[in-house]
């Protein structure tokens, strides 16, 4: 009788086990980047103003105030980014949103070509090129872009901005 | 005294190369042990992607800092998650991954106890 107990529990574990272990092969191995920004504070750091030499500013500098802002990544060799420029133009019409760039391991040459080609919508554009500004905002690749109100990430966009993302901006920010 | 020179020197060195052979371990080892977020089962040491490169410049600026290896893994952390880590913390979620093969060996002990020596006996 015991040992009738002891199998069965043993076959009974064994089921479960494999039953995890089926969930979990489900589950996929590509990295997923949370979304949920929770109201994240925006990360304290200090950054060259783009095409200028030597002016630094800070984190607290850019974002101080209770206005929204959107923080975008980009780079003139970004494909992609070409794509949402149209979408980053429309918003920079708004007046209760302020854009601003980051410009991520880019030539400076080569980045003020591409504005002056497609027009500028960032209001201030701060110089990124070692990558490690996109680090503290814990972004990986661009295009990406983060909404910010009163110091808090409320929002965060991987990827271009398309249409759906333009309307969802528009409506946070109204 | 030329002789306690040359010692001198050559104990200032040794000791020089020691200290930078083991901050260059350690940035390796920690390098070793993030994953490249968006390469495909790479680490950040194997990777040469820019997102890597960056996060290879990171760890010896925050190793010249001074952080310790712990803080410079929670500080990824905070901004990626712990899908950057290869090695997975013991916390609630990995519980079973950590437990199961001390289970699996008490398991395999017991059926292997009660085969051997109860029968035996």
């Amino acid at each position: 009788m015991k040992t009738k107990i002891f199998y069965s529990s043993l076959i009974a574990f064994f089921c479960i086990l494999f039953f995890i272990f089926y969930k979990g092969l489900q589950n996929t191995n590509i990295y997923t980047p949370n979304l949920e920004t929770h109201d994240k504070d925006i990360p304290n750091f200090n950054a060259k103003i783009f095409s200028q030499k030597d002016k630094v500013v800070s984190s607290n500098e850019i974002f101080n105030n209770d206005k929204f802002y959107l923080l975008n990544i980009w780079a003139s060799w970004c494909m992609p980014c070409r794509d949402e420029h149209p979408f980053l133009i429309n918003l920079s019409n708004q007046n209760n949103l302020e854009i601003v760039g980051l410009n991520y391991k880019d030539n400076n040459k080569n980045a003020k070509f591409f504005l002056e080609k497609l027009t500028n919508p960032y209001k201030t554009i701060i110089s990124d090129k070692e990558g490690l500004i996109a680090i503290e905002w814990g972004a990986y690749g661009v295009p990406e872009s983060f909404l910010i109100n009163k110091k808090k990430i409320i929002k965060r966009f991987i990827g271009p901005l398309n249409k759906d993302s333009l309307f969802e901006i528009k409506s946070i920010i109204k | 005294m030329k002789f306690l020179k040359y010692i001198i020197i050559l104990l200032f060195v040794f000791k020089f190369n020691v200290s930078m052979a083991s901050d260059n371990d350690l940035q390796l080892k920690i390098t070793k042990n993030l994953r490249c977020l968006i390469c495909q089962g790479q680490s950040v040491y194997d990777s040469d992607s820019e997102f890597a490169n960056s996060l290879k410049l990171l760890i010896e600026m925050k190793l010249n800092e001074g952080l310790t290896e712990k803080q410079i893994y929670e500080f990824l952390k905070n901004k990626y998650g712990e899908w950057i880590l290869y090695d997975p913390e013991f916390n609630k979620n990995t519980y079973f991954l950590w437990l199961l093969p001390i289970l699996m060996f008490l398991i395999g002990g017991a059926i292997m106890f009660k085969i051997f020596i109860i029968k035996k006996n």
